[in-house]
């Protein structure tokens, strides 16, 4: 069988899989029953009919714009954060705790706060999907600076660059490979909490659909938003990698 | 007073808990347009010295001076070049050489100094390969960028860390031949290098100075090398001269393994040259 087969055959042992798992449970919709429910959401995929009965895209589109601005503003804040402790031991050991603690919090926790903290869920979606996807750039980024060889601070020393000349021509690019690796990583993360704060906040989206459609016991339609989650963070992760490749400093 | 003056310098390094001094009071003099070679096997501490008197790391004891002034600090006038290159990976040849054009003369024009950078390629014939980054060029023509990178900045001081330690011996020999007419020929810039060949060091040096092997390593004395330039390597295999000096230099640094060289004169060794380091050693 010809290697570029494999992938379709993975595919379709998958389906079988599912189909196999209708028939054992009756509450779970077929592949062909789920598209035949789902067809108008792809086949429409910007209609609006409704605010929360519109098209996949169009769905996808609203959770998307929520997740590059949590996403920007998290990055925003680590990567310039992720310097200062690679660069500044005092820095690590006074943050390394608290960055600890922060790490491993489940968005589910931050976004009661957050609603707290900004009265409105749209601010509260952002905050959660910024505090949860900025570690990796931050750690990334950390790893990066303290990873420079000795001989690329030596040129600085012996060519007598200025503080910002060594931070623009030396540090910047030999952490850059680091940073885009951190950033993957935190799009990874901001994909996977925007489906939860929109589950919880009820907001037009991916999420907030499959929350809805599973209240109104449309069961085919959860599986749709679940594939549609999957394939759009596949697509998402496959963009930054290329961003990663094509910036390759080193 | 010397133009460079070395004097009682010591250096410790703290390794897992123990003290292990690398350098013990080393002490030299360098004139004003000499090239000095310091030449010592590998591990002996001679990059430890260089640092020193360069002003990359300060000494335990002992101070360094150029023109009675203290070196605490990377001179301006003053250019490195290692035997790792130390090329930025993600600049071009000409661009990596601006970054020190640029930090050496920051009052010039942009055109000044990319004119600058641009003559110091051409210096070591890269003008055609100045777009190139340095993991498109070989090991020669890393070396010849980071060379450019030196001269660029007219140095008053060159320190060289055994520039050709990472080059293949045809790559060697041509780059020593073009590093002597940089040096020497013309305006004469003031060298320090360090170097495992006492070969390389007969090519290039005004005088050699043996290293004992570390740890606690010291200087031997210097031996002047009255050859004519340009050398050539004819001349350094069949000069009477160029023998003598080269069969002192190696029993200075053979005769001394394991001990610390005194400063008295080490007796002429015989006649028989040995065409290495390593073959004078023989088996330990």
């Amino acid at each position: 069988m010809p290697q570029a087969l494999l992938p379709g055959f993975g595919v379709g042992l998958a389906l079988l899989l599912w189909w196999w798992a209708s028939v054992a449970v009756p509450d779970l919709p077929s592949p062909v029953r789920t598209w035949q429910e789902s067809k108008i959401y792809i086949l429409e995929p910007f209609e609006k009919r409704g605010e929360m009965d519109q098209g996949i895209g169009l769905l996808a589109y609203y959770s998307l714009v929520r997740v590059a601005q949590g996403f920007l503003l998290g990055i925003a804040v680590a990567t310039p954060l992720g310097f200062l402790l690679g660069v500044s031991k005092t820095m690590t050991r006074m943050f390394d705790p608290v960055m600890q603690i922060l790490r491993p919090i489940s968005p589910l926790a931050w976004l009661p706060l957050g609603l707290i903290l900004f009265q409105k869920s749209e601010p509260a979606a952002l905050f959660a999907i910024a505090v949860c996807s900025m570690w990796p750039t931050v750690i990334n980024t950390m790893a990066g600076v303290r990873a420079i060889p000795q001989d690329y601070w030596n040129v600085a020393k012996v060519l007598r660059l200025s503080r910002t000349t060594t931070f623009i021509k030396i540090v910047v690019p030999a952490t850059l490979p680091y940073i885009f690796t951190g950033y993957r990583l935190s799009l990874g993360i901001a994909w996977l909490v925007i489906v939860a704060s929109e589950m919880l906040t009820g907001t037009p989206g991916v999420g907030g659909f499959l929350w809805q459609e599973y209240n109104s016991l449309v069961y085919a339609h959860i599986l749709l938003a679940i594939l549609t989650i999957g394939i759009v963070g596949f697509v998402l992760d496959r963009l930054m990698g290329m961003a990663e490749a094509r910036l390759r400093t080193i | 007073m010397a133009y460079i003056d070395i004097s009682g310098v010591s250096k410790s390094f703290v390794t897992s808990g123990s003290r292990r001094e690398v350098l013990a009071n080393v002490t030299l003099s360098i004139e004003r347009g000499e090239f000095v070679s310091i030449v010592g096997a590998m591990g002996s501490g001679k990059s430890t010295l260089l640092n020193i008197v360069a002003g990359l790391s300060a000494p335990d004891e002992g101070t360094v001076t150029v023109s009675g002034e203290l070196t605490r600090d990377i001179r301006r006038d003053a250019a490195l070049v290692f035997q790792n290159y130390s090329l930025l990976p993600w600049f071009s040849a000409l661009e990596n050489v601006r970054l020190a054009v640029n930090a050496a003369f920051p009052n010039q024009s942009r055109d000044e100094q990319l004119a600058r950078a641009r003559r110091s390629l051409e210096m070591v014939g890269l003008t055609n390969a100045e777009h190139r980054r340095p993991g498109q060029l070989s090991g020669g023509m890393r070396q010849r960028v980071a060379i450019a990178r030196a001269f660029a900045i007219e140095p008053e001081i060159l320190f060289l860390d055994e520039p050709f330690g990472a080059l293949d011996a045809l790559t060697r020999e041509t780059l020593q031949q073009e590093l002597a007419q940089l040096c020497c020929d013309g305006r004469r810039v003031t060298t320090l290098m360090i170097t495992n060949s006492v070969e390389e060091a007969l090519l290039l040096s005004d005088r050699i100075v043996p290293m004992t092997h570390g740890p606690r390593a010291t200087l031997g004395s210097p031996i002047a090398v009255d050859l004519p330039r340009p050398r050539t390597k004819a001349l350094l295999t069949h000069d009477q001269r160029a023998r003598r000096v080269r069969a002192t230099v190696v029993a200075a640094l053979t005769s001394g393994s394991g001990r610390r060289l005194g400063s008295r004169r080490r007796p002429v060794a015989p006649l028989t040259v040995p065409l290495s380091l390593a073959e004078a050693k023989g088996e330990p």
